[in-house]
């Protein structure tokens, strides 16, 4: 019988794609500076629009784009802390299963 | 070897969250005319509230599945935190809803899905309160709906387990954004040719450049399950008895197949 696929190679194959990807993609947009497609659809607003006026503004804005830079770090960090904690858990389960296993046999 | 496996995660999410200038997608504050603030509000609150009542059901009944839920939550909250760029040299950012709507149901990711949105629009000025509903409505509601369709259908098709979530996911970060641009076309008309072409408008701002990152988004949302199969069969064992492990499972084999 075939030894099962481990995840790991496949996992390798598709950071090399995503990686391939964002490389290609800065590449062919050289020179370019990367503006957020909310901020390009705001200026097609007041091109349909040019009477319009946003009615109501942020309640709160990142003082200073480092600071939001931090703010969105942080979104990333966290959500990424969970993620890594619930396959550190997962995994600690299944091998501590293992063991139990190993000792009633 | 596991270890290894490990790492590469932490390493893509760490190489990714490397912050870049500009912003992403979703309606601004103050960007949507009321009427149709009020409108999107509304039609996104009976959502929040089945979400509400399948959260609160899938915690009473299966605790153990917390963890997942927190997963899905997390996934989300990381993948909308990342600003990647684009072939059209802008850049916007995934969605990170499908993970949650494939092993959780669409409902719950409606919750989830506000849950982002509102912590961008108030610490990050990114999107907005009042356009909080349209924004809910195009990623924590459309997105899920569709990648779970999707999901269900590919499988029910017996394409493989990684086929079927790449799709899903991708297919779900396009609906994301097809929604955002036809609310913007509803909202904002062009005087000559009218929602139509405005929706042309749009959709040529997003589509384009969110091409690359569906792809991007369907890759991670593979890698999440493959990781999930491989360490979390327990909580996919759960799932079954919400009546979903099928889905993972080939006919007449026991081993989790992707």
């Amino acid at each position: 019988m075939k030894a099962p696929e481990k995840p790991g190679f496949r996992n390798i194959i598709i950071i090399a794609a995503i990686a391939a990807l964002l490389v290609f993609s800065i590449f062919v947009s050289r020179g370019e500076d990367f503006e957020g497609t909310d901020g390009q659809a705001q200026k097609a607003i007041e091109e349909l629009s040019p009477g319009y006026q946003p009615w109501f503004s942020s309640v709160w804005t990142p003082p200073g784009s480092e600071i939001e830079s931090l703010l969105f770090a942080l979104q990333a960090a966290l959500g990424s802390g969970i993620i890594g904690y619930y396959f550190g858990y997962q995994r600690g389960r299944d091998k501590h299963r293992e063991k139990e296993k190993k000792c009633y046999k | 070897m596991r270890c290894k496996g490990w790492l590469q995660v932490w390493g893509t999410f760490i190489l990714m969250a490397i912050p870049q200038k500009a912003y992403g997608m979703h309606i601004m504050e103050g960007f949507l005319p009321v009427r149709w603030c009020g409108f999107w509000t509304i039609l996104v609150l009976p959502f929040l509230f089945l979400g509400y009542r399948s959260i609160k059901s899938l915690i009473a009944e299966k605790p153990s599945l917390k963890m997942m839920l927190a997963l899905a939550g997390a996934f989300a909250f990381v993948l909308s935190a990342l600003k990647i760029p684009s072939v059209t040299g802008s850049s916007s950012h995934m969605t990170g809803i499908a993970l949650g709507a494939i092993l959780l149901g669409p409902y719950v990711m409606s919750i989830l899905g506000a849950i982002v949105l509102l912590f961008q629009a108030l610490l990050l000025a990114h999107g907005g309160i009042t356009t909080l509903g349209a924004n809910v409505f195009s990623m924590a509601v459309a997105g899920p709906f569709v990648v779970y369709y999707i999901f269900r259908l590919s499988r029910a098709l017996q394409l493989p387990v990684w086929l079927s979530v790449f799709m899903a996911a991708a297919i779900g970060d396009m609906i994301t954004y097809i929604a955002t641009s036809g609310q913007l076309a509803l909202a904002f008309p062009l005087a000559q040719g009218g929602v139509l072409l405005s929706f042309y408008k749009f959709i040529g701002i997003f589509a384009v450049t969110q091409m690359p990152l569906a792809i991007i988004e369907g890759l991670l949302t593979v890698m999440a399950v493959n990781f999930i199969l491989e360490y979390g069969d327990q909580d996919l064992n759960e799932i079954s008895l919400v009546k979903r492990k099928d889905v993972f499972y080939d006919e007449g084999s026991r081993e989790a197949r992707i």
